[in-house]
């Protein structure tokens, strides 16, 4: 049931990623790990009304703690309207910066292309739990060379503030430790990456737009599909020679 | 283009720099017509706020014609507008609320983990005030790029001059609002520290909201001189026991409301504390809220404190006592200038504010340079300075 993308063993950056999908595939799958999260509560008798993604400690069994982040953010929009566009994963790289493209297939499942420190990687998800207008959680297939899971829950906010928007994603930073530490030193770990994608989220569906401080440019929606295209025809040329007529593919080579 | 830049402490230059275009479809681009240098740009002057880069475009308070409109901007190619300096979306909880400058959505997302980490909520985006508050180019340059310019900007009616009409991007609505803070009262007394561009329209507006008197503290002879003007009464801390004056000039009861438009010069405002936690934190004890402790001993019991002057960090010997004994309350916060803007502009239109009796200096951007070693170095007399990217370099108009 779980299709395989791995790279085919010649590009340079194949070698760390199937190390880190080794390691990677390993461990509890995601799905699991955000429920938990969510669910989670105080083994001991003292009353706790805070919600388990604020215990102090580890976030979720499964994961480090510095690539979940469980937050939830109030958005000034109808709870249908919000849980719409998330629902549409083709949306999610207009506010998620290291996410190139996330293409719908048949039967939940989604292909994702994202960038990572070895370059673009490609991988699949499936959606896990789905109500209309309350509810999506998805999780990656266990060899993802990114593992990674998400559980959005949308809930009225009191006195017409809007949407309260209940997320918890989390996802492995690509290529292992190594990858961990490439993320550090440039300020990608994970979890900062989540928390600024749901601000992004928060600012285009108030506002209508992502703000940015640029002298010139273009909207970031725009420049992401820009992304998409070059490192599709990159991949293109770089997986010009022949290879297996099943589903699996080439990362396609880094643009930036 | 050409715009005023940073490069360091007391370091601008006149650079050429990339002209702004539009990027999000709100924004609109304007092309300068006035601009001014506001007492907090004397912070970014001095090299005290960190997240500063060299090669920033500074400048918060300007107008100018809208050149260019993105295909959801309000403004129309021509329109004379001013521009708040605080960005704001307009569509937030809390810019519903007015509270324009709590905005959640104009401060790039991975900038505002600054402010976030800092004081535990992000703040708004501001124009040309380092990257903490968004890292947008500021307006003392040619153009400049306005997000959100159907929320912001205010259209000028023909008639009104830019000098009448400047201030409203920053220093006029944020002394309305220092006065507003103050919650006054029939009979009131209200207490100014700083007769700074802020502190003498908070003065006028004080006046305007129906206090009985307003007093005046600071000790520059020509500041205390164009407070008086305004109608207010004057103290030089200089000569005078301050606590005292206001005593015996409220028969004993004290001021019913004080105002800080002094601030601090952001000393602790360092950068390593917004990361390194209480070690940091306990550096930041450099800051000088010298007015804050003094507006808050002299406050009367029960009395209302208005902050408007800039703090950033963190303070000790904050007299808790004072403002807990006396059940005092304050009222604070960067100006909501959006909020102010419609009202105030007609005041001006009728005559009922005037705010060009603070302008010390006209002179071209390329000038700004100097603009800013007056503005710094010599305070009593260079009250304002105002900046015409169009005027040619050399050319300087001064006050009587």
């Amino acid at each position: 049931m779980h299709h395989f993308h791995k790279s085919d063993g010649h590009h340079p950056a194949a070698g760390a990623v199937a190390a880190g999908a080794a390691t990677l595939a390993a461990l509890v799958g995601g799905y699991v790990a955000t429920r938990m999260m969510a669910r989670r509560r105080h083994s001991y008798a003292s009353p706790e009304d805070a919600p388990a993604k604020t215990l102090k400690g580890h976030p979720a069994e499964g994961w480090r703690e510095d690539t979940v982040v469980g937050r939830t953010v109030t958005i000034n929009r109808p709870r249908a309207e919000l849980y719409a566009f998330w629902r549409d994963f083709s949306n999610l790289p207009k506010f998620m910066e290291h996410v190139h493209a996330a293409e719908e297939l048949e039967n939940g499942r989604t292909r994702w292309v994202v960038k990572s420190p070895m370059g673009s990687l490609e991988f699949e998800t499936r959606i896990t739990e789905e109500r209309e207008g309350e509810l999506i959680a998805w999780e990656s297939d266990a060899d993802a060379p990114v593992r990674n899971s998400g559980r959005i829950e949308f809930r009225d906010a009191p006195g017409g503030r809007g949407t309260q928007v209940d997320a918890t994603i989390a996802y492995d930073a690509p290529g292992g430790d190594a990858g961990r530490l490439i993320a550090k030193l440039f300020q990608k770990e994970p979890k900062i990456q989540a928390r600024r994608e749901l601000k992004r989220f928060k600012q285009l569906m108030e506002a209508g737009e992502i703000a940015n401080a640029d002298m010139r440019g273009e909207p970031a929606g725009m420049v992401k599909r820009k992304k998409v295209q070059a490192a599709r025809q990159a991949a293109a040329k770089t997986t010009a020679a022949p290879k297996p007529p099943s589903k699996a593919k080439s990362p396609p080579k880094q643009k930036n | 283009m050409r715009a005023l830049a940073w490069h360091g402490k007391k370091d601008v230059r006149v650079d050429t720099v990339e002209d702004p275009g539009i990027i999000n479809p709100r924004d609109a681009i304007i092309r300068i017509t006035s601009t001014a240098i506001c007492g907090s740009d004397l912070h970014l002057y001095n090299g005290l706020i960190p997240t500063l880069k060299p090669g920033d475009v500074l400048g918060h308070e300007f107008m100018g014609e809208v050149v260019e409109t993105g295909p959801d901007s309000t403004l129309k190619k021509g329109d004379r507008v001013v521009v708040p300096f605080v960005i704001a979306c307009g569509s937030c909880f809390h810019c519903g609320k007015q509270q324009y400058s709590a905005c959640d959505n104009s401060n790039p997302a991975d900038k505002a983990d600054i402010s976030e980490t800092l004081y535990g909520y992000q703040m708004s985006g501001l124009f040309g005030y380092s990257h903490m508050t968004g890292g947008y180019a500021g307006g003392q340059a040619e153009y400049v790029r306005v997000p959100f310019s159907d929320v912001g900007p205010i259209v000028i009616p023909d008639g009104l001059d830019d000098d009448q009409v400047l201030f409203l991007s920053d220093i006029l609505p944020t002394g309305w609002m220092a006065a507003e803070n103050c919650d006054i009262e029939e009979g009131d007394t209200v207490a100014v520290w700083g007769c700074g561009p802020v502190g003498l329209f908070a003065i006028q507006s004080a006046l305007i909201m129906g206090a009985q008197q307003v007093i005046a503290i600071d000790h520059y002879p020509h500041r205390l001189e164009l407070a008086k003007r305004l109608g207010a009464k004057v103290i030089n801390f200089k000569d005078v026991h301050v606590h005292e004056a206001l005593l015996e000039m409220t028969g004993g009861i004290g001021p019913d409301a004080v105002i800080d438009a002094v601030g601090m010069e952001s000393h602790g405002f360092a950068l390593d504390s917004i990361y390194d936690g209480v070690k940091q934190a306990l550096m930041l004890a450099t800051d000088r809220p010298h007015a804050l402790r003094d507006a808050l001993r002299a406050c009367r019991k029960g009395g209302r404190v208005s902050i408007p002057g800039v703090y950033g960090g963190i303070v000790d010997k904050f007299p808790i006592g004072a403002l807990m004994q006396k059940g005092l309350t304050v009222k604070t916060g960067q100006t909501h200038v959006q909020k102010y803007l419609p009202k105030l502009l007609e005041m001006i239109g009728e005559k009922k504010i005037d705010t060009t009796f603070l302008i010390s200096h006209h002179m071209s951007l390329e000038d700004a340079p100097e603009g800013y070693r007056l503005f710094l170095e010599e305070q009593n007399s260079t009250t304002k300075v105002v900046l015409r990217p169009e005027w040619e370099q050399g050319r300087v108009k001064q006050a009587a």
